[in-house]
């Protein structure tokens, strides 16, 4: 079981890939899916690897994406 | 169409919500800012410094000028004061005078804050009025279309400037430090954790406090200089930054793709215009001088 | 309610205009002056600047008039009353925060002690050729209030009656002064300040959930509120709804800029500030204001000396134009005189309200010094004819 968790609002996400590059232990994928405007937005591919660290969500420049641990 | 997707997703708890959420005009989202514009991450890290610094958030106040950092103030679910061109820290100014319980910080761009408000910041770094300002430098005028500014690195092509600009640029970390800022750092959009602590330091300090915070405006800086997009962007940041604490301000200049000198250069002890203000009211009139009652309820 | 005793000093003074304006702007209750020093406004300021630290507020002198326009706005929305002081240059270096402030609904005041123009002009004499600055030097459509006193004692009174209009309708107030009211000295009777009238700022009682920034009560003008309080409201000077957030479009540009007219509307029609004598049986009026109108008034007692019958309107509310008035006499004179000390400002406002059914004779100085009343009578007795 991971530590964390990411949550992704897809319809305001712009496809900077941000998120994607900077997550330390690559938890996320571009998706060759696309949202209403066009953008192909991440995934997670690794879900166990995420720490909840929430890098993603400090990057997304879009408030598209944040990461949490969860509770213990 | 799409490849079959992984079908991995993370399980949600009931209740969570982003953050930076509670910290936005959220019926205003989404924003106007373009796909690898470094604002809204900024944005991401003043909100995580908002919260470390335990700040009273009704007595936070978030003043900014015209431009593509100016329209922070319009999301940021606080006090929020869009001003005129180049003229946010002179409103700051008043404002916190009026009511020195505030917390006044200017966010706005380096066009803004430098070049039509050049006057106002050197001014208010000079007196060392309580505001903190942040200033997203992206090298340009980008809300206009992408001029010059006086951030703009050499031979870097513009919208005015399509042969090449030629002018020295402003080293913005060298002149907040020249003026007598109490505090002066540089990260950029790629340093999120170090430059959501800087902030929470400058939300913490007395004294006129400069954070510069380099940024992409892949829509226009880059694509005119065929430096790719914002994710190009942010690993030449992670590639070209050095971070050099205390480096005298004057070997941080900027250059087309040269090396980008971060950290925090000056963090010094100054009465600020309050302070002095006081101090010498006291001083000269004694008993006679009355506490100001600036901003009241009853007036 | 009544002004704060700690800034009135009661009393019977020998003051100039200047420095009984800016005991005005402390009985009134401005406790924030932000200033740049500029002839011949200036000692306004050095006055304010010596009282206010044992009357209780901050006088700081910034670097340039854009930022002393701006700044005292950031003031009014941290709670404060405030105002600022220039002449001509200074006056057009304001116009852009003057927008901001009429576009933003920010209660101030601005003094402008007129001096010769254009550009640096005469800079120790009068002038009134900033009048129709004062309503258009701002870009776009909105609207101003404008008082013109005519001594040091109304330098006194009118900039309180300033004040508590700003309050009123939530605009900034011009105080069209001149270098010779401002630079005359006269007696001035300050009176207890039980006695002086100020107008509280009508902060809201709403919650903030309910509160709308720019929602215009019964009145066309929105309660105000400040900075600090939990309301967490948003001031944008791009076109903006009632929430303050910007909203660029026809529909909210319409409604938001026509408010912003017709809210002094009511100002306009039947509050006009003026001072009337001998307009019952005239056959000329003459049109005047601030020091052009003492002028005047010796040019009427000259020209009534002369069997002519001419009366005096002196204007004390300049914007909005007290039209309703002039349209009035336009009925039953048969003349308008109207010195001024510029090549014509006001008078195309009153050639507009007389609609031609009176005859307008303007009397023109290119400014540096008051009329000869003679140049005036001249003018009257030609009206008469």
């Amino acid at each position: 079981m991971s530590k964390g968790f990411v949550a992704i609002n897809v319809e305001r996400c712009k496809g900077c890939s941000f998120c994607v590059e900077f997550c330390p232990t690559h938890v996320l994928a571009l998706s060759s899916a696309f949202n209403s405007k066009g953008y192909h937005t991440p995934h997670v591919v690794a879900s166990d690897k995420c720490s909840g660290c929430d890098l993603c969500g400090m990057y997304c420049p879009d408030f598209a994406i944040y990461g949490a641990r969860y509770a213990r | 169409m799409s490849e079959q997707l992984l079908e991995v997703e993370c399980e949600i708890p009931e209740g969570s919500f982003n953050p930076v959420e509670p910290f936005l005009r959220m019926d205003r989202i989404p924003h106007i800012w373009c796909a690898g514009c470094g604002i809204g991450t900024t944005v991401n890290c003043f909100t995580r410094a908002l919260l470390e610094s335990k700040a009273n958030l009704d007595k936070v106040a978030i003043v900014s000028g015209i431009g593509c950092t100016g329209r922070v103030a319009g999301y940021a679910r606080l006090d929020s004061f869009h001003t005129t061109h180049g003229r946010a820290i002179p409103f700051a100014t008043g404002l916190k005078l009026a009511n020195p319980e505030l917390q006044v910080v200017v966010y706005s761009g380096d066009g803004d804050l430098f070049a039509i408000g050049g006057n106002h910041f050197i001014h208010a770094a000079r007196r060392n009025m309580d505001i903190k300002v942040i200033c997203v430098n992206n090298l340009t005028y980008a809300m206009t279309g992408g001029q010059t500014a006086p951030t703009t690195p050499s031979h870097v092509i513009s919208a005015t400037a399509p042969y090449g600009v030629f002018e020295p640029a402003f080293n913005l970390v060298q002149l907040a430090d020249a003026c007598g800022a109490s505090y002066v750092a540089r990260w950029t959009t790629f340093h999120v954790k170090q430059l959501a602590r800087s902030m929470e330091e400058v939300l913490k300090k007395k004294g006129f406090c400069f954070i510069e915070i380099v940024s992409p405006c892949p829509t226009l800086y880059q694509r005119r200089n065929k430096m790719g997009d914002g994710l190009d962007t942010m690993k030449y940041y992670k590639q070209a930054s050095k971070i050099r604490h205390g480096a005298p301000t004057s070997e941080c200049s900027l250059s087309k793709s040269g090396e980008i000198v971060v950290g925090k250069f000056i963090d010094r002890e100054r009465p600020d215009y309050y302070e002095l203000l006081q101090a010498q009211m006291h001083d000269t009139l004694g008993e006679r001088y009355a506490e100001p009652e600036v901003g009241c309820s009853e007036c | 309610m009544h002004a704060d005793p700690r800034g009135v000093l009661t009393g019977v003074h020998f003051l100039d205009g200047d420095h009984a304006c800016c005991e005005g702007t402390l009985a009134a209750g401005a406790r924030f002056a932000a200033g740049y020093p500029i002839t011949p406004s200036t000692e306004v300021v050095e006055r304010f600047a010596s009282r206010i630290p044992t009357v209780g507020g901050i006088f700081i002198q910034m670097e340039d008039e854009l930022a002393a326009s701006i700044a005292i706005q950031g003031a009014v929305w941290g709670g404060a009353k405030a105002f600022t002081v220039t002449s001509g240059p200074g006056f057009s270096l304001m116009m852009e925060h003057i927008g901001y402030a009429a576009i933003t609904e920010t209660p101030c005041v601005f003094v402008n002690v007129q001096r010769g123009g254009p550009s640096t002009g005469l800079p120790t004499l009068p002038a009134q050729a900033d009048m129709m600055q004062a309503k258009w030097g701002s870009h776009g459509d909105y609207g101003i209030i404008a008082l013109c006193p005519n001594s040091p004692q109304e330098c006194f009174d009118l900039t309180i009656t300033g004040f508590n209009l700003a309050e009123e309708f939530r605009v900034p107030v011009m105080m069209m002064l001149d270098e010779c009211v401002g630079h005359m000295t006269e007696k001035v009777i300050i009176p207890p300040a039980e006695q002086i009238e100020v107008s509280p700022r009508r902060y809201t009682h709403k919650p903030p959930a309910e509160y709308r920034p720019f929602e215009p009560d019964g009145t066309q003008v929105p309660e105000m509120v400040k900075a600090g309080d939990g309301y967490r409201f948003h001031v944008t000077g791009l076109t903006h709804d009632e929430r303050g957030y910007p909203s660029m479009n026809v529909t909210t540009q319409d409604r938001l800029v026509r408010r912003l007219v017709d809210k002094l509307k009511p100002f306009s029609n039947g509050r006009a500030i003026c001072e009337t004598a001998g307009l019952e049986d005239a056959e000329v009026a003459v049109v005047s204001y601030g020091i052009t109108s003492r002028v005047a008034q010796r040019a009427i007692e000259l020209a009534r000396k002369r069997g002519i019958r001419a009366g005096k309107f002196r204007i004390i509310s300049a914007w909005p134009f007290p039209e309703q008035h002039i349209a009035e006499l336009a009925g039953r004179v048969k003349a308008f005189v109207v010195p001024e000390l510029n090549l014509g400002q006001m008078v195309h406002e009153v050639e507009r309200a007389a609609a031609g059914r009176a005859r307008v004779i303007p009397v023109s100085h290119a400014g540096g010094t008051v009329h000869d009343p003679e140049v005036i009578l001249k003018a009257i007795v030609e009206a008469a004819q």
